[in-house]
């Protein structure tokens, strides 16, 4: 789960990282009036949206009087700030951070992410801050020093003043450094949290260490025991049919093809999606239903995946080990009857009590087309896809 | 004998009173299966399917001399379950829960390493379909009935995938030494790496099946390790072709978010180490009979 850069400063802050004066907004005159509050004569306005690259798409702006904050947000409230991290459709400004700004004397990049390869956390830092981490590796991966943590002991003081001397801070400055990367780690590891960014974090003129932008992202299967930062969650930042997804248990992905697909797995899922371009199709969606999908659970499914208007056919592919096929075929059933659907739609199933899911479903009556196998299935619900299209005249839209 | 697991392997499910657990601990010990004992606290005394239930892993192994578990625990609480399993001796652990916060699975590890290499428990998963030595012994959740005994070792993160893979095999007639889910977690208890290792010195394979899919380092491991030190030959399929980047694809591990772990790119990678990809899932099996025969094996 993301969260917004207001509400990451405010978690660092509260475990020791310095952050500057700051408040938020929710209309152009209350950006206008939190200004004055914070004092001084120039300002930052940020937009809060869930995605990186918001200073080059105009996001971030800086202002030097009431008239020009004004100004600035209303250019932004309500619209669609589209960056190089969000869709081509963008994502929604509807809260506005005011900063003071900061005389800059450096910039450094730092962040805390969980490493694949040793397993571990490891902390990612670069003298050239300001940059985007993946330009950084492009153009100077030099200037990048990295550190894992070993979990027994967590972050030691040795180690993050090594990453401090690593990036040429100060020796005055390096116990708040340690500090500064000692406040991240602990606010990483009680939060559960999967990655901390501060892109940049600056040395002022006046020598404080300063988070002057903070991304974060939590690990969802443990949200669980942190309520505070489940609240944080902003469905308008979300795909709407993927929320929705969430809540219902199911993991959904939009595309923009036109063949449904309702899938156990997430490799099945994947696979399934590949096979259908292979097959000359296009998928809808990634959707997987997950283990010891109930029939009410594959109904909401369809449900979800026919609420997409580009979807033209379906495809369900349930290979059974966790699920039973007898269940999926139930709630196909079900589906199909409680929805009115005049959609080709090609079942597979495979595994886990097969012979009484194909049962379920010839008894049915209903106009379900059959496949034995992933490559038979893809190439059915192509054909019908197509089919249906030509029919009702429809024309294929190339990606 | 196969790896991880054999006729004898002596195995207690952790959380058996569950409803899951309870289905698929019927289906393991019809397949074969040796299962000798059932873990859930305060519900020592009891039964479930036919096999005695103690409140906890120690008091199972030292009165069933179980050296396998299986666990099925919720996600808040399965951390701790597999911790227990190291600490009562247990050689090797199927984790199939899905959802386990990715620290809790660091602090697994690192608990791990409080043994020796030679005593440390083998961890597969978690949030994986087990492992199955066709004819012989199933620990997870797999229908057991689409896996011939043979040759192929297969080693993949995704458990339905996986499924697929030995129902094309046995479609065309060739069997499975063993297959062993490695899971779709960003951390997990071994890797393609260590499954490689292993097949490598199993007499019982002759031929290995590599299931990757986007997102993380494990596959371009795999090549490394498989340009040095493996000698059988090794068939991959790599899914999430059609996966766009920075989205996470179902499992928590699935997601593109460096250099190198697009479906594309890993295919390049194995290829470049000499394995021989299926272009699309509907074709392991058939790949997989084509490197056989080439082989004259």
């Amino acid at each position: 789960m993301d969260i917004h850069e207001y509400q990451a400063k405010e978690i660092l802050s509260n475990f020791g990282v310095e952050v500057p004066a700051g408040a938020l907004a929710y209309s152009p005159e209350q950006a206008a009036y939190r200004a004055r509050e914070l004092g001084g004569t120039k300002w930052i306005v940020k937009a809060q949206v869930h995605a990186g690259g918001r200073g080059k798409a105009g996001g971030v702006k800086l202002c030097e009087s009431d008239h020009e904050i004004q100004e600035a947000c209303e250019g932004l409230f309500g619209r669609k700030l589209v960056t190089h991290q969000t869709s081509a459709e963008g994502k929604g400004v509807y809260r506005i951070y005011v900063e003071a700004a900061v005389p800059i004397e450096r910039e450094i990049y730092l962040g805390f992410v969980l490493d694949r390869s040793s397993q571990r956390v490891m902390i990612v830092a670069s003298a050239e801050g300001g940059m985007e981490i993946e330009d950084i590796s492009r153009d100077r991966p030099e200037s990048i020093v990295r550190s894992i943590v070993e979990p027994a002991v967590g972050l030691r003081d040795f180690q993050a003043r090594e990453i401090a001397f690593a990036l040429g801070i100060d020796p005055a400055q390096t116990s708040q450094m340690v500090s500064t990367l000692q406040g991240c780690y602990r606010a990483f590891t009680d939060l559960d949290a999967t990655m901390v960014e501060i892109n940049p974090l600056v040395i002022t003129g006046d020598n404080r260490i300063l988070a002057l932008d903070a991304k974060m992202a939590f690990d969802d299967n443990a949200l669980f025991r942190h309520p505070q930062i489940s609240e944080l969650r902003d469905k308008s930042q979300e795909d709407p049919r993927e929320s929705r997804a969430a809540d219902r248990g199911l993991s959904y992905v939009g595309l923009e093809g036109n063949i449904g697909c309702i899938v156990n797995g997430a490799g099945l899922a994947m696979a399934t999606m590949d096979t259908i371009k292979l097959a000359g199709g296009e998928p809808a969606n990634f959707l997987d239903i997950g283990g010891g999908a109930t029939p009410e659970r594959v109904a909401k499914a369809f449900r979800l995946v026919l609420s997409d208007a580009n979807v033209e056919a379906v495809l369900v592919n349930i290979f059974a080990g966790i699920n039973r096929c007898d269940w999926v075929a139930e709630g196909v059933v079900a589906a199909l009857k409680a929805e009115e659907v005049d959609l080709p739609v090609v079942v597979r199933l495979a595994g886990t009590n097969v012979e009484e899911g194909q049962k379920i479903l010839a008894r049915s009556g209903l106009p379900v087309i059959r496949a034995n196998t992933l490559m038979e299935a893809a190439e059915r619900a192509v054909e019908a896809w197509s089919n249906d299209s030509e029919r009702s005249s429809r024309t294929r839209s190339p990606r | 004998m196969s790896i991880l697991l054999d006729r004898d392997s002596r195995v207690v499910v952790q959380g058996i009173t569950g409803r899951m657990a309870r289905f698929h601990t019927r289906e393991m010990i019809e397949y074969g299966t040796q299962v000798v004992a059932g873990v859930v606290p305060g519900k020592s005394g009891e039964e479930a399917e036919g096999v005695p239930v103690f409140d906890t892993m120690k008091e199972a192994v030292e009165r069933t001399d179980a050296q396998a578990s299986l666990v099925f625990v919720p996600p808040p609480f399965a951390a701790d379950a597999i911790m227990e399993a190291a600490d009562a001796g247990i050689r090797y652990c199927v984790c199939i829960t899905d959802g386990i916060p990715a620290q809790d699975m660091i602090r697994v590890k690192r608990y791990m390493r409080r043994y020796a290499k030679e005593r440390r428990m083998v961890l597969t998963g978690p949030n994986c379909a087990g492992t199955i030595s066709p004819g012989k012994a199933m620990l997870g959740i797999m229908p057991g009935h689409i896996y011939e005994p043979g040759p192929v070792g297969i080693v993949g993160r995704s458990g339905t995938l996986g499924y697929e893979a030995a129902a094309q095999l046995k479609e065309l007639g060739i069997g499975v030494s063993t297959s062993v889910g490695i899971g779709g977690d960003p951390i997990n208890g071994s890797s393609f790496r260590d499954m490689l290792e292993r097949f490598e010195q199993d007499e019982e394979t002759e031929i290995i099946a590599l299931i990757g899919e986007i997102g993380g380092p494990q596959e371009a491991e795999a090549a490394d390790y498989i340009r040095e030190h493996v000698s059988k030959p090794v068939v991959a399929y790599v899914a999430g072709l059609t996966a766009p980047k920075g989205r996470t694809m179902g499992h928590a591990g699935a997601i593109i978010s460096a250099f190198g772990e697009s479906a594309s790119e890993k295919v390049e990678i194995l290829s470049a180490a000499g394995v021989t990809v299926a272009e699309h899932p509907s074709s392991i099996g058939s790949t997989i009979a084509e490197v056989m025969r080439r082989r004259g094996t």
